[in-house]
Order: structure tokens, then C-alpha cells, then sequence
């Protein structure tokens, strides 16, 4: 038996050999033809149809493609993978001749960077992460600013004082979610209790596991939380759907405005509102710079004081306590209020 | 007075070229089923994988898949299932990223310290459950799969700004290890290959030469093979299965060594998970084979390379999972195949030479009657 594995593996070695001699000295960016083809869209895990973040991303192409006729191609990501494989996805946008190249998530950050270095001529975008080079646009929000107005939302909409924050990752960006969120819940009324949990502690796997989610709502329910605030992308659809079938309970959505998500319509009465990040209005505004030949460039923040984040009212669950919310925006985008982001 | 055996090299042949062509049967009908062309999907996998800087990809990408493989070989060899993998590779890269990024010293000295740190912390992570098993016969794929949560959340907490690592944008990692700490790379145009690739080559070379040609290579096969044959014969099983859980996570803690040293310099947020996994497919693939194993590896690469080449040519980007997992089933059923088909033609065989033996030996006593 072990000379019939010596002899497999030598065979099988040479025809490798044989065949990657062959085409020895062509690298792939080489013999690959260039020019204008529209936006390249590179997703987070979860991709297009996460009813959130990457959704609010494919809002934003979709519109352009309306309004501004540019054509677009999506990749997407997928669970457990390295830079290696982020850095080949952005190559192949670029090397194609799509412009712009939208990396959609922070973990794009390093790889849009780097990657945007070879290709000057082509404006490079990243959701969620800071530009580090001249050809690159760095869309960033202010999630804390409107996870704050969630915690005033839930604060006021509690009855068992107790609300509840999950988060997909415990990564810095999240964190910004919940540190958001506390503070809103304990500057409206101090006798509300936050719990704040989340799916994974480093995994990306936490944005789109919905059965995880699941399970962590259906605990915090028992636990005795009437409100729910989810940060987890895709995941986020479990903890909602978990949270419909409680009644009295309410979720909060977020990225998108997801009391509108068709895909949840099943469970849309339960959603009291999104913590809405504007994506969509961030990447066709990118993409229009790019049409109109004057490229967006440097870190770009959306905060609430220009409606880069918001707070849905779609539903009409908080047109009661709507003054109380404005009442925080103002003073938040007056400056009278200071939402952390780390919590 | 050996003679070429040609039945011999037929079923040599057989079992990688079965398993090469059901997987490629069933891949086809399973890209027909989405209603794309699957012959166009296989160009676009040669073309793309064969050009020059997808090889250099292809070839970084398997160094730590490799590696994986021969952690999860080593148990293999033995019948440990180590699960674990996975949880030793992290917890240790962690460590040993902190250990490099808060220490400036020649690379000389930095370069092995960081890779014996890993080292001993893959290894003091699977001991424990090698441990479990002998004292307290708790099954190590129960343990092993326990402590890669562990890992995981042991990381969650320390990776956090203010314990041991540093905020960077959206990111949280470890401090960088110094341009001095860091590993060779081998200059190809346009990218360079790792040179921590030496590293995995040195592994290969190590595990064939310790499991192949040694004593105690021969002792860990005999405990894999029949544990009270092993213990018959003086060999101390449970002794064995410490030894073997922890040159096993020695060597997985090696996994982590080549994002750490040749591409991210430190352990963030954004570290490769689930090699570990990955390595049992390639263990599985490579049939705990060296030469097998590192076969296994760069397809696992090439598969991955090309499969975002198929994505952007509008096939589903699954496709490539499923692939990969049609190829494992495809190798570990036609080796079986072909190993049952060799035992009866044996059989036969035998029994035709001994029912040939028989009549002669009637004839002579025939002819002296």
C-alpha cells in the first residue's frame, strides 16, 4: 500500500509540474484588457441580500445605475477568509476596469489600500474605514450617534426596564453600536438596565449567523428584555424574527431601514426602529464623484448632523416619543450632548 | 527477479484518477444545475490558476494549510482526532504576536523566540486535552473542540484596546512586530512568495523522516493501528498519546507563522480563522502522505484562487465549496474502492494458485499410482 501512494503522489507531481510550466511567466493582470466598465462592488459576508449594512451598500449601486446609467458587478465575501483572498477580490475589480472599487466593511480596509497603490488611475472606496492613500475615498459613519437615539427610543419604549444590545463581532466598530446605545438608554432614564452581549468575540462569522442570533434574543427575552437592539448584519434577521414571536417585544433594526427590508415584512410589526446608516447615499455619491470626473478623496464622515446616520420612523411606533427624540439630535448635533464610541 | 507489476501501477493510477473524474462528473452536473457552462468554468480555472502571480498566491496560501495538514496527520497516524487544530493555531499566533510585537531584538534572536512561543503554546493547548484523555478518558475530539471556543474567547478578551492590543481605525490588534522580526520573503515578480514556505518544507521533511524512519515513528503507528498489539509489545500507549497530542499542536502552532511573519505582522481582529479545519480536509485529501498533503494544500490554494475567478465570471461562488468537498468524498470513497478491489483480486489470485497447486500435485500422485 505505501508503494502505491509513493507512486500515485510522483505521477501526480510530475503532470502538476508539467502543467504549471506551461504558463510559467504571465501573471494574470497582464493579459487582462482594461477599460471603463462601471462600479466593482466587493461585499462583506452576508452579501446583497443581508436586509442591512450590505444591502444599504447595494441601495446605493442600484440607484446610480438608475440615475446615473453606470454599470456595476458585485462580489462577495465569504466566511473565514484572509487578506489574501480580500486583497485578489479588489485586484480583479480593478484589473477589469471597473472604477470605482468599493470595498464594503472595514475589513477591507488594509486590502483597498495596499491594492489601490497599483492601480492609480482608479478611485478606490472602503465603507467603514479610513483612506490611506490619494486614490482612495474612506466612507465612515457615526453608528454611535445613532445607536444613541436608539437608546432613547428603547428607553422610552421599555417596560420591563430592561433593554438588550447584541452585537455580531466584539470588534471596535460594533462597540461604537453599544457604547451608542447605553448611553442613550441611561441619559433618558437611569433605572433602565442594558444588557450587552455578543455572537462572537473575533469570528466574522458573527455577521451572518442568524440562528446564533436567535438563540441570544430568545435568552435576553426570557432574561426579561422588551427591547432588542441588534448590530450584527445578516444575524440581526434572527434576533428580529426571535423577537416578533414575543409579544410586547420590540426590535430594533439596523444599517437599513428595516420596517421597509420586503424580506422582513413577516415580522415588520415588531420593529420599532432602524439605527439607519446611509450607506447607499455614500456610495452613489462616490460613484457619481467618479462620473462627474471629480473623485471623492481622504476620509469622508457621515454623522447625524447631515443625515449620514438616522433614525427610521417608518411604521409609526415612534411618533409618540418623536420630541424626545429630536430633542437628543439637536443636542447632539449642537454638541451639547458627547456620544462615546468605545463603551 | 522482481518483476513489473503492470495490475500493480493500474491500481496506483486508479484511485487519483477515479476520484479526479467523479469529482469532476459531479461538479459538472453541478454547475449544469445552475445553468452555466462547465467547461467554461474549468478554462477559466486552468487560465486564471496557471498565471504567474495566481502561483505565487496559490503557493502562499498553502503554506499554512500545509502546515494544518500535518498537525491533524500526526494524530491521524495514531487514531487521536485532533480537532483542535484550529483553537492551537490561534491562541498561539496571539501569543507569540505579542510576545514579538513588544520585544525589539535582532532578527536572529527574535525570529525563533517567536516561532518557539508559538510552538509552546500550540503545544501546552493540546496537551491538555492529551491530558484529559489519559487521566480522565474524555474523548479528545469532545476536548479539543471545547478548547478552540476557549482559544477563541481567551483571544476575544485580551484582544481588546487597553489589554493587549491597540486600536487601529475598526481594528484591534496586537503591536506590530518590528521590520527587524520579520520573516525572508523569496522576490518573484509581481509578488513575493513567503519564505516561511522553508519552513513547511522542513516540516514535511521532518514528519516523514520522524513517522517513517525512527522507532518512536514506528511505536505511534503501532499504537494507531492496534493499541493492545502496541502495549503487547512495551510500547506505553498512554505515554504515546500525550507525545503525539503535543507534537501536534507544536506543529499547529506553526500554522499561524506565516500571516504572522510574512503578511499582517501582528493578530487583529482580522486574523485567519478555521485553517485548522481546512487542514483535516487536506489530511484527509493527502491520505497523511507528505507528498500527498502539500498536493492537497496547493489545490485547496488553486481551488480558492480560481473560485473568486468564478465568482467573477458569474458563477456561483459556491461552487467552489462544493468542489472542494466533492473532491475529499471523491478521494476518501475511491481509494476505499480501490483498496477492496486489490484485497479480492489478491484473494483470487491466491486462490487460483492454490487450486492450481492442488491439481498438479493430484496429477503426480496420479502418475506414481
Amino acid at each position: 500500500m505505501r508503494r502505491v501512494t509513493k507512486l500515485a503522489a510522483a505521477v501526480t507531481t510530475t503532470a502538476a509540474l508539467a502543467l504549471t510550466a506551461t504558463a510559467c511567466g504571465e501573471s494574470s493582470t497582464e493579459s487582462a484588457g482594461k477599460k471603463d466598465k462601471g462600479v466593482g462592488l466587493a461585499f462583506d459576508v452576508g452579501g446583497r441580500d443581508d436586509h442591512s449594512f450590505n444591502q444599504a451598500a447595494a441601495r446605493g449601486v442600484d440607484k446610480a445605475k438608475k440615475e446615473l446609467g453606470v454599470d456595476f458587478k458585485e462580489m462577495t465575501a465569504s466566511n473565514d477568509e484572509t487578506e489574501a483572498d480580500r486583497e485578489q477580490r479588489i485586484t480583479s475589480l480593478a484589473k477589469a476596469g471597473y472604477n470605482p472599487v468599493i470595498g464594503v466593511g472595514f475589513d477591507y480596509g488594509k486590502s483597498v489600500n495596499k491594492i489601490a497603490k497599483k492601480f492609480p488611475d482608479t478611485t478606490f472606496g472602503v465603507v467603514d474605514s479610513p483612506s490611506e492613500g490619494k486614490n482612495v475615498a474612506g466612507l465612515v459613519f457615526a453608528e454611535h450617534e445613532a445607536s444613541y437615539l436608539a437608546g432613547v427610543a428603547a428607553a422610552k419604549k421599555t417596560k420591563t426596564k430592561e433593554v438588550g444590545f447584541i452585537g455580531g463581532v466584539n470588534n471596535a466598530l460594533i462597540q461604537k453600536f453599544q457604547a451608542g446605545f447605553e448611553q442613550g438608554v441611561k441619559e433618558t432614564d437611569p433605572k433602565v438596565k442594558v444588557t450587552s452581549q455578543y455572537l462572537y468575540p473575533t469570528n466574522t462569522k458573527g455577521f451572518n449567523d442568524p440562528a446564533a442570533a436567535k438563540d441570544k434574543a430568545k435568552g435576553m427575552l426570557d432574561a426579561g428584555n422588551d427591547v432588542i437592539y441588534s448590530a450584527a448584519g445578516q444575524s440581526g434577521v434572527g434576533s428580529i424574527e426571535e423577537v416578533s414571536k414575543q409579544k410586547g417585544a420590540w426590535a430594533i433594526g439596523v444599517d437599513s431601514d428595516q420596517y421597509n427590508q420586503p424580506g422582513l415584512a413577516k415580522y415588520k410589526d415588531a420593529i420599532l426602529t432602524s439605527a439607519v446608516k446611509n450607506v447607499d447615499v455614500a456610495v452613489f455619491d462616490l460613484v457619481k464623484s467618479v462620473e462627474d470626473k471629480k473623485p471623492m478623496k481622504g476620509t469622508t464622515s457621515f454623522d447625524l448632523k447631515e443625515d449620514g446616520v438616522s433614525l427610521a420612523t417608518s411604521g409609526g411606533f415612534i411618533d409618540d416619543i418623536q420630541s424626545d427624540i429630536d430633542k437628543a439630535k439637536k443636542e447632539i448635533v449642537d454638541g451639547k450632548i458627547k456620544v462615546k464610541d468605545t463603551p | 527477479m522482481k518483476k513489473f507489476d503492470k495490475d500493480r501501477l493500474i491500481l496506483a493510477l486508479g484511485a487519483p484518477l477515479l476520484a479526479i473524474v467523479a469529482a469532476l462528473v459531479i461538479t459538472s452536473g453541478v454547475i449544469l444545475t445552475t445553468g452555466k457552462d462547465p467547461f467554461y468554468a474549468f478554462y477559466v480555472m486552468i487560465d486564471f490558476g496557471s498565471k504567474s502571480d495566481s502561483q505565487v498566491w496559490i503557493i502562499n496560501k498553502a503554506i499554512p494549510y500545509y502546515l494544518a495538514a500535518v498537525a491533524v496527520a500526526i494524530g491521524f497516524r495514531m487514531n487521536l482526532f485532533n480537532i483542535g487544530v484550529d483553537g492551537q493555531y490561534r491562541i498561539a499566533a496571539f501569543f507569540a504576536a505579542v510576545v514579538g510585537g513588544s520585544l525589539t531584538l535582532p532578527g536572529i534572536i527574535q525570529i525563533p523566540l517567536v516561532i518557539l512561543v508559538a510552538m509552546a503554546v500550540g503545544a501546552i493547548w493540546s496537551s491538555i486535552a492529551g491530558l484529559l484523555k489519559i487521566t480522565r478518558g474524555i474523548h479528545e475530539v469532545v476536548t479539543t473542540i471545547m478548547l478552540n471556543f476557549i482559544a477563541a474567547s481567551t483571544i476575544g478578551f485580551f484582544l481588546q484596546d487597553g489589554r493587549l492590543a491597540e486600536k487601529d481605525g475598526n481594528l484591534f490588534h496586537t503591536p506590530d512586530i518590528p521590520a527587524s522580526g520579520r520573516f525572508f520573503t523569496i522576490p518573484t515578480d509581481p509578488d513575493p512568495i513567503y519564505g516561511t514556505v522553508v519552513v513547511a518544507v522542513l516540516v514535511g521533511v521532518a514528519y516523514w523522516f520522524v513517522l517513517g524512519r525512527t522507532r518512536f515513528g514506528f511505536d505511534l503507528r503501532t499504537v494507531g493501528r492496534s493499541e493492545s498489539a502496541a502495549s503487547a509489545s512495551g510500547v506505553s500507549v498512554k505515554r504515546m498519546v500525550v507525545t503525539s497530542m503535543v507534537l501536534s499542536g507544536t506543529i499547529a502552532g506553526l500554522v499561524g507563522m506565516p500571516t504572522l511573519l510574512n503578511a499582517s505582522y501582528n493578530y487583529g481582529t482580522d486574523f485567519p480563522a478555521g485553517i485548522g479545519f481546512t487542514g483535516i480536509a487536506i489530511a484527509l485529501l493527502g491520505r497523511n502522505h507528505p507528498v500527498g498533503m502539500a498536493l492537497g494544500a496547493l489545490l485547496w490554494g488553486f481551488l480558492e484562487r480560481t473560485g473568486t475567478q468564478l465568482e467573477f465570471e458569474e458563477y456561483a461562488q459556491e461552487i467552489v465549496g462544493v468542489m472542494q468537498g466533492v473532491i475529499v468524498l471523491c478521494v476518501v470513497i475511491a481509494y476505499e474502492v480501490v483498496r477492496r478491489y486489490g484485497l479480492r483480486r489478491q484473494q483470487r489470485q491466491v486462490g487460483e494458485q492454490l487450486a492450481a497447486q492442488a491439481r498438479t500435485s493430484e496429477k503426480k500422485a496420479e502418475v506414481s499410482a
